[in-house]
C-alpha cells in the first residue's frame, strides 16, 4: 500500500508540472488529457485504500499515516478531483482567452488537489498545517485568475484573512507541541497518534488553548462564523470549477484539522469541553447562512452560504457525540462534496449559458438546458436534504444523535434552520428553472436551447448516482470505513 | 504636535512594558537567569517595534522596522540555542535571517519601488492610509497588548524552556499586529502586518517550542517564503487594477 500513498501524492503534483511546463501547442493538446487521467487516477488510488484502511491504520516513513478518518476526507476530495478535472475540459475550452489562462488553471488546479489529498495523509500536525497553508496559497491565486475587479478583491480578502486565521492556528501548532513536549519529550515531532495515547496525561491549560486556537484558525477555513467573511466572495468570484473544489474540498479538509484536534483534546479533558465550543460555532454559522441564502442576487454566493451552513452542519453533529451523529457527520462529508460540487457544476453551466451571474437574469433554464437544468434542480433537492440524497440520510442521522444524546434544543434548531435555507435555496433555483423567460430576455442575448458541452454534464451525472447510492444503500465496505472513523472519533473520549 | 502625542504615547508604552517587566521579574516562583532576562529584553523591544510599526507612516519606514525586529528573532534563536545546547537552532536562525531580515524586505521593495515609479514619494494608496490617527492607533495598541499580555500571563504556561513574560509579550504582539493590519488601508501595510504577525508565532515557538525538530521549522519557514510571493503577486495585481495600494475602494463584494 506503500506505493499507492506515494502515486497519490506523486499523481497530482506531476500533472501540475507538466500542465505548467509543456510547451505552448502540447500543453492545449495534453493538459485536458492529463488532468482528467490525474483526476480520476487519484480516485482510483483512494478507492484501492479503502478496503485496507476499513481494517487497520497504514503508517509510513514515519511522516504519513492513513487510518479510517483520513480516508473519509480522501474519498470526499479524490471524487470531487476527478468530476472537476472532467468538468474543467469543457469550462476551460469556452473561454476567450485560452492558453494562458488554461495552462494556469489546468496547473493550479492540479497543484491545489494535490495539496488537498496530501494534508489527510500527514501524520504530523506540523505538516498538516503546511499542507493546509499550502491550499490557501495556490487556491488564492486561482481565486484571482479570472483577473477583473472582482478576483482582484475576493483574492486579497481571501489570502489576508485566510493566512491570519492559519496564523492563529500554527499558534494552535506552537500549543499542542508544548502539550505533548511535557509528555513525550522535546524531540516529540508533533505526530498525532502518539499524542492521542498520552492525552490523559497532557497538561490541560496548554491543550484547551491550542483546541480554542485550532478551531478559530482552521475555522477561518472552514467558513465558521465570525470568521467566514472570504468565504463568499472568493467562491462567487473563482472559475466555476475551483469554486467546485473550494466548497466540496477544502472545507471539508480544514475541518479535518479541527477533528484531528478535536481527538487528542476530547481524549485529555473530556469531549465535554471541545462538544460546547463547536457547539457554539456550529449554530451561529447555520444562523447566518439560513437568513443569508435569501435574498442573494448572485448564484454562486448563494451556494457559498449554504457551504457555511453545511459547515455548521458537521460542527453541531460532531458537538452531539452521540455515534450515530458521529456517522452522520462522516457520511455528510462524502454526500456534500458530492451535492456541492454538482450544485456547482451546474451554477456553472448556467453562468456559462446566460453570461452573468445575477439570478434574476436567469429565467426558462429548464427549457434552454435540457439535460442540466433538471441536474441543477436534482443538486438542489440533495443540498437540501431531500431523500433519496445522501444528505437526507446524513442529517438525519446527525438529529437521530442529538435526540439520543438529550440535545433536544440544538437539535430543535437544527430542523428548523435547515428547513430556513431549503426554502431559500429552493425559491432562487425554482425561479431559475420554472419561470419562463421574458421574450425580450431570449431575444436580446440569443441564448439557444443545449447544453453548452458534454463535459459538462457527465460529471453532474456521475455525482447525482454517488449522493443516490449514499442515501438508499451505502455500500458494505463504506458502512465499515465510517464506523471504523466513528470509533476513532468516539474512542478518544 | 502629531510627533509630540505620538512620542508621548510611545514614551508611554514603554513605561507601562518596564513596569510590567519588572512586576513579572520580581515573581518569587521564577528567578530570571541571564537566558531569561535577555529573552525578555528581546521580547519586549520587539513588540515596540511592532508599536513602531503601528504608528509609522511610511511602508519603506515599516519594512525597516520589520527587518530590525525580524533580526532580533534571528539573535534570540542563537542566545536559546547558546543556553540550551541545540545547534539545529543556529541553522535555523540563519535561514530565517537570510529569509526575514534579507528576502522579504527585499521582494517588499522592489514591488514598492515598481509601483512608485510613476508617482512621487510613497507608493499610491499608501499615504493617509491610517483609519486612525498616529496616536489613537497608538492608543488602541496599548490597549491590544495589555489584553494580549496579561491573557497570556493569566494562563500561567511556563516549563523549564519557557519563559512566562516572553511568552506574554508574545501574545501581547499577537493581538497587536492584528490591529496593524485592520487600522491600514492600503495593500502593503497589511502584508506587513501578516509578516509580523507570523515573527510574533516565531517568538511564541521559540519560548515553548524550541526543540521543534529543524526539517519542521525549515518546512514553515519555507511555507512563509511561497507565502511571500503570493502576497507580493496579490498586491501587483490589485495595483495594477487600482493603480493604487488602498484598499478604500474593495467593496463591490458585499452581503
Amino acid at each position: 500500500m506503500l506505493g499507492v500513498v506515494l502515486a497519490l501524492l506523486i499523481v497530482p503534483f506531476a500533472a501540475a508540472v507538466a500542465c505548467a511546463v509543456l510547451p505552448g501547442r502540447a500543453a492545449r493538446r495534453l493538459s485536458p488529457a492529463i488532468t482528467v487521467t490525474a483526476g480520476v487516477a487519484s480516485f482510483g488510488l483512494v478507492l484501492a485504500l479503502l478496503p485496507t484502511v476499513a481494517h487497520h491504520d497504514l503508517t509510513y516513513l514515519s511522516y504519513l499515516r492513513v487510518d479510517a478518518l483520513s480516508e473519509i476526507f480522501l474519498l470526499a476530495t479524490g471524487f470531487l478531483y476527478a468530476a472537476v478535472a472532467i468538468y474543467t475540459v469543457g469550462y476551460a475550452e469556452r473561454q476567450a482567452h485560452y492558453p494562458r489562462y488554461a495552462r494556469r488553471l489546468y496547473a493550479g488546479l492540479n497543484l491545489f488537489a494535490w495539496a488537498m489529498l496530501a494534508a489527510p495523509l500527514m501524520s504530523s500536525l506540523a505538516l498538516l498545517w503546511i499542507a493546509v497553508e499550502i491550499t490557501t496559497i495556490v487556491s488564492a491565486l486561482l481565486v484571482a485568475i479570472e483577473d477583473t475587479d472582482g478576483a482582484a478583491e475576493a483574492a486579497w480578502k481571501y489570502v489576508l484573512i485566510a493566512s491570519a486565521g492559519l496564523g492563529l492556528a500554527l499558534l494552535a501548532t506552537v500549543f499542542a507541541y508544548f502539550a505533548g513536549s511535557q509528555v513525550l519529550g522535546e524531540h516529540y515531532n508533533l505526530a498525532i497518534s502518539p499524542l492521542i495515547q498520552v492525552a490523559a496525561r497532557l497538561p490541560a491549560t496548554p491543550v484547551r488553548l491550542a483546541f480554542l486556537l485550532a478551531l478559530l484558525g482552521y475555522g477561518t477555513k472552514v467558513g465558521l462564523f465570525p470568521v467566514h467573511t472570504w468565504l463568499p466572495d472568493a467562491h462567487s468570484e473563482a472559475p466555476t470549477p475551483v469554486s467546485a473544489l473550494l466548497s466540496g474540498s477544502l472545507l471539508a479538509v480544514s475541518f479535518y484539522a479541527i477533528l484531528r484536534y478535536y481527538q487528542f483534546t476530547a481524549a485529555a479533558l473530556g469531549s465535554g469541553f471541545p462538544r460546547d465550543a463547536l457547539l457554539a460555532f456550529g449554530v451561529a454559522s447555520l444562523l447566518l447562512a439560513s437568513l443569508y441564502v435569501f435574498g442573494q442576487r448572485d448564484i454562486k454566493r448563494l451556494l457559498a452560504y449554504s457551504s457555511i451552513e453545511h459547515m455548521g452542519i458537521l460542527a453541531i453533529g460532531v458537538s452531539f457525540g452521540a455515534p450515530v451523529a458521529l456517522a452522520g457527520v462522516m457520511l455528510h462529508v462524502l454526500a456534500h462534496a458530492a451535492a456541492k460540487g454538482n450544485a456547482f457544476m451546474g451554477a456553472g453551466v448556467l453562468v456559462v449559458k446566460y453570461r452573468t451571474k445575477q439570478i434574476a437574469t436567469m429565467r426558462g433554464a429548464l427549457d434552454l438546458l435540457p439535460w442540466s437544468g433538471p441536474l441543477f434542480l436534482l443538486a438542489i433537492f440533495a443540498l437540501s436534504a431531500l431523500p433519496p440524497s445522501g444528505i437526507f440520510r446524513s442529517e438525519f442521522q446527525i438529529v437521530a444523535g442529538g435526540l439520543a444524546s438529550g440535545n433536544y434544543a440544538a437539535a430543535a434548531i437544527l430542523v428548523v434552520l435547515v428547513t430556513v435555507t431549503f426554502l431559500g435555496l429552493t425559491a432562487a433555483s425554482t425561479r431559475i428553472l420554472f419561470t419562463p423567460a421574458p421574450r425580450s430576455l431570449s431575444a436580446a442575448a440569443a441564448i439557444d436551447r443545449g447544453e453548452p458541452s458534454a463535459w459538462m454534464v457527465v460529471p453532474v451525472v456521475a455525482g447525482i448516482v454517488v449522493l443516490f447510492v449514499l442515501g438508499l444503500h451505502p455500500p458494505g465496505e463504506l458502512t465499515g470505513l465510517i464506523s471504523r472513523a466513528v470509533a476513532q472519533l468516539g474512542a478518544a473520549r | 504636535m502629531h510627533t509630540a502625542v505620538i512620542h508621548a504615547a510611545l514614551i508611554h508604552a514603554a513605561l507601562i512594558h518596564a513596569a510590567l517587566i519588572r512586576t513579572a521579574q520580581t515573581d518569587p516562583v521564577q528567578a530570571p537567569g541571564v537566558y531569561e532576562g535577555v529573552a525578555n529584553v528581546i521580547a519586549a523591544v520587539m513588540l515596540l517595534l511592532e508599536f513602531g510599526m503601528l504608528r509609522q507612516a511610511l511602508v519603506r519606514d515599516q519594512i525597516r522596522l520589520y527587518m530590525g525586529q525580524s533580526a532580533l528573532l534571528s539573535v534570540l534563536a542563537v542566545v536559546i540555542a547558546a543556553d540550551r545546547n541545540l545547534p539545529d537552532l543556529y541553522a535555523l536562525a540563519a535561514l530565517s535571517a537570510a529569509l526575514k531580515v534579507v528576502a522579504v524586505p527585499l521582494v517588499m521593495r522592489r514591488l514598492l519601488g515598481r509601483t512608485e515609479s510613476q508617482e512621487g514619494e510613497d507608493a499610491p494608496g499608501v499615504a493617509g492610509s491610517q483609519t486612525l490617527s498616529p496616536a489613537s492607533s497608538v492608543l488602541a495598541g496599548i490597549v491590544l497588548a495589555a489584553v494580549g499580555f496579561f491573557c497570556f500571563g493569566a494562563l500561567k504556561i511556563h516549563g523549564p524552556a519557557a519563559p512566562a513574560l516572553a511568552l506574554s509579550l508574545a501574545g501581547a504582539m499577537v493581538l497587536v499586529s492584528f490591529g496593524l493590519m485592520i487600522v491600514r488601508r492600503d495593500v502593503a501595510s497589511q502584508a506587513i502586518g501578516f509578516f509580523s504577525l507570523e515573527n510574533a508565532i516565531s517568538l511564541a515557538a521559540l519560548v515553548v517550542a524550541s526543540g521543534l525538530p529543524l526539517i519542521l521549522e525549515t518546512a514553515f519557514l519555507f511555507d512563509l517564503l511561497v507565502a511571500v510571493v503570493v502576497f507580493g503577486m496579490l498586491i501587483r495585481a490589485h495595483h495594477v487594477r487600482a493603480e493604487s495600494l488602498s484598499t478604500a475602494d474593495l467593496t463591490r463584494l458585499r452581503g
